[in-house]
């Protein structure tokens, strides 16, 4: 039991990652909450169940397709929304927001609802980690996961377009004094945000079946992560993850699979009441409270 | 510049009717009167007469008053907005819990809706207000996140410990005893709240309450507590939000999760930025429009929400000053193009 919850906590915890991660990079980059999240997320799946089922390309095309399509995604809610409204944070937020709705309740009045719409997993095996048993979508669920926060960090340590992002992030205004270009580094960040939406979708949804509820989940799970860890915290979000993973997880394990969500909800309310930064927000007090 | 394009810019004037019935001496004519008179007069005729109109068709009552019950969650979105600065973005919260506590009080306590509906407002309120109060330092982005959690956490939470009636909810609730007593009930509080709270905003306490939006440290500075400024002004506006989901459930006598749910959070902020923000007016007319669209739109389900979110984004992102702020603009201003 010790090891089921260890491993499987771990899985969770990588998957929040994979879920809250590419919100954590666009609001720490550009400021700007980007609530289509879940919706993105989802998205991406349908786009490449559409393209793999459909169209019948291979699989492997659909999902860079699928990706490269989140990103554009991303690019267009950027230029065609975000841009008019940023700095207006509560714009920003019932716009993303509606975008949102907009994706998710289209999908649905299209059709897709209900369990039939699957993506199949990339090998059917099974390993063991401490002799506990894990099919191989997890073990590269974790590997991923970890690949991805590895592969940001060296793009924002190493790049030049990531040096721009990281200077975005740490003053806007000296950035664009040094050529940076506000509205491509904020759109970059904003598409490199959709990509990471939509590469966790083509992980996680294999294990379950595409629906569009889990939009919402996923928006919920990121806001928690980053809010608990800090919004635009990198660091704060890993840990944030993992702490949250194995506290979802032991509801899961020792409670009702209904309190799985209301520890995610708790949490955010808990985290901004006692420290709205999060805890490992490097924002001062005095910026979002009184 | 060389060029030969003359360039333009557009100059707005009061137009002189509206300079002339500012002050007292408006009472001097008729024009005048009838200036200031007219958008008022429109607006509570038109409600005080929509149920006459409306009783022969009893459906499109409930639509009638379905415009007032999201006009009062909007007037409350918008008074909580734009004139303390707190974006809620979980007006089902309010609304939802009012509903409850009325089912709770008619079902379990057997009281009447005449008195099940302020009681539960009243109680709603201060339900609210102590739930949203360690909320309340939060500003902006923040303050957005945590309201939006609440409605969520509410219907998890009942569906988690099966409590309040579980994902069933309650049935068989009283209703009212005749058409035009819901109908004018709700109307009249409806306009207790748009006019009260119009009142309210230009008095002292409302003045202190609109300078928290916009120097909360200077609120401070003058030895008013902002936290306790901002609970009262949320007590109002929970009142409000509150009142509407008791009324509701009397009307249809039955409440269940789905008073909490997402739709009753955005509705109203899509009826205020479409109406106008900060105005209260504008969200009764945004109300007006939004709902008897959703009614030609019930036939294809979820593409409801599409368009709504559709028209909200839109007016956030190209429009956002709203339809009242624009017919205010045009009903007191002339607009010409002047040369520089």
């Amino acid at each position: 039991m010790f090891y089921d919850i260890l491993v499987y906590g771990f899985i969770q915890s990588a998957a929040l990652i994979l879920m809250a991660f590419g919100f954590s990079l666009v609001y720490g980059v550009s400021r700007l909450p980007n609530f289509a999240h879940g919706a993105i997320y989802v998205f991406t799946g349908f786009i490449a169940w559409a393209l793999f089922n459909t169209v019948g390309l291979p699989y492997w095309l659909s999902v860079l397709l699928s990706i490269l399509a989140s990103g554009g995604i991303g690019v267009l809610i950027y230029y065609v929304i975000l841009r008019r409204v940023r700095g207006m944070e509560v714009s920003e937020v019932i716009a993303t927001y509606a975008i949102g709705l907009v994706f998710l309740e289209g999908l649905r009045y299209a059709g897709f609802r209900g369990g039939t719409y699957t993506l199949p997993v990339a090998s059917d095996g099974v390993s063991f980690i401490f002799d506990v048993p894990v099919d191989h979508q997890r073990v590269l669920l974790m590997i991923l996961g970890f690949a991805m926060v590895a592969l940001i960090w060296l793009l924002t340590k190493y790049t030049r377009m990531g040096r721009a992002l990281k200077g975005m992030a740490q003053d806007e205004r000296a950035a664009m004094m040094l050529g940076i270009d506000s509205d491509a580094t904020a759109a970059v960040a904003v598409a490199l945000g959709s990509m990471l939406a939509g590469v966790a979708a083509l992980i996680i949804f294999p294990l379950g079946s595409l629906v569009v509820e889990e939009g919402y989940k996923v928006l919920i799970y990121a806001i928690a992560v980053c809010v608990v860890g800090g919004l635009g915290s990198w660091a704060g979000t890993v840990i944030a993850a993992f702490v949250l993973g194995y506290s979802q997880y032991m509801t899961v394990a020792y409670g009702k699979p209904h309190f799985q969500m209301v520890v995610m909800l708790l949490a955010i309310i808990a985290t901004l009441i006692v420290r709205p930064s999060g805890f490992f927000g490097k924002q001062k007090q005095l910026e979002e409270r009184v | 510049m060389t060029t030969e394009t003359t360039q333009k810019r557009r100059e707005r004037i009061d137009r002189g009717i509206k300079v002339r019935s500012e002050s007292l001496y408006a009472l001097n004519s008729f024009e005048e009167i009838a200036y200031l008179l007219t958008p008022r007069v429109l607006l509570i005729a038109a409600f005080v007469l929509m149920p006459l109109i409306l009783s022969p068709w009893p459906y499109w009552g409930r639509v009638g008053l379905s415009v007032c019950i999201l006009a009062l969650l909007s007037i409350s979105f918008d008074f909580l907005a734009n004139y303390v600065g707190l974006v809620s973005l979980g007006g089902a919260f309010f609304y939802g819990v009012g509903g409850y506590m009325a089912a709770v009080l008619n079902t379990e306590l057997g009281l009447p809706p005449v008195l099940s509906i302020p009681v539960a407002t009243l109680l709603g309120a201060g339900f609210c207000t102590l739930a949203l109060l360690p909320c309340l330092p939060l500003r902006g982005i923040y303050f957005a996140i945590v309201t939006l959690m609440y409605p969520l956490l509410m219907t998890r939470i009942i569906e988690a410990f099966d409590i309040l009636g579980g994902t069933e909810g309650f049935r068989g609730i009283d209703g009212f005893s005749g058409f035009f007593t819901e109908q004018y009930g709700l109307i009249l509080a409806m306009f207790i709240a748009l006019f009260g709270l119009r009142r309210f905003v230009n008095m002292d306490g409302g003045l202190v309450i609109r300078a928290v939006k916009d120097n909360d440290q200077s609120v401070r500075a003058s030895g008013i507590s902002v936290t306790r400024t901002k609970a009262k002004a949320v007590f109002l506006a929970s009142l409000t939000g509150c009142f509407a989901g008791a009324y509701y459930i009397h009307m249809y006598s039955n409440v269940g999760i789905s008073s909490f749910a997402l739709d009753l959070s955005i509705m109203p902020i899509a009826a205020t930025i479409i109406g106008g923000a900060g105005t209260l007016v504008g969200p009764v007319l945004g109300a007006a429009i939004l709902v008897p669209l959703s009614e030609f739109l019930r036939d294809f389900g979820s593409l409801r929400i599409v368009v709504y979110a559709l028209v909200l984004t839109g007016f956030v992102v190209f429009r956002s000053e709203g339809l009242m702020n624009y017919m205010t603009r045009k009903y007191q201003q002339v607009e010409r193009w002047v040369k520089i």
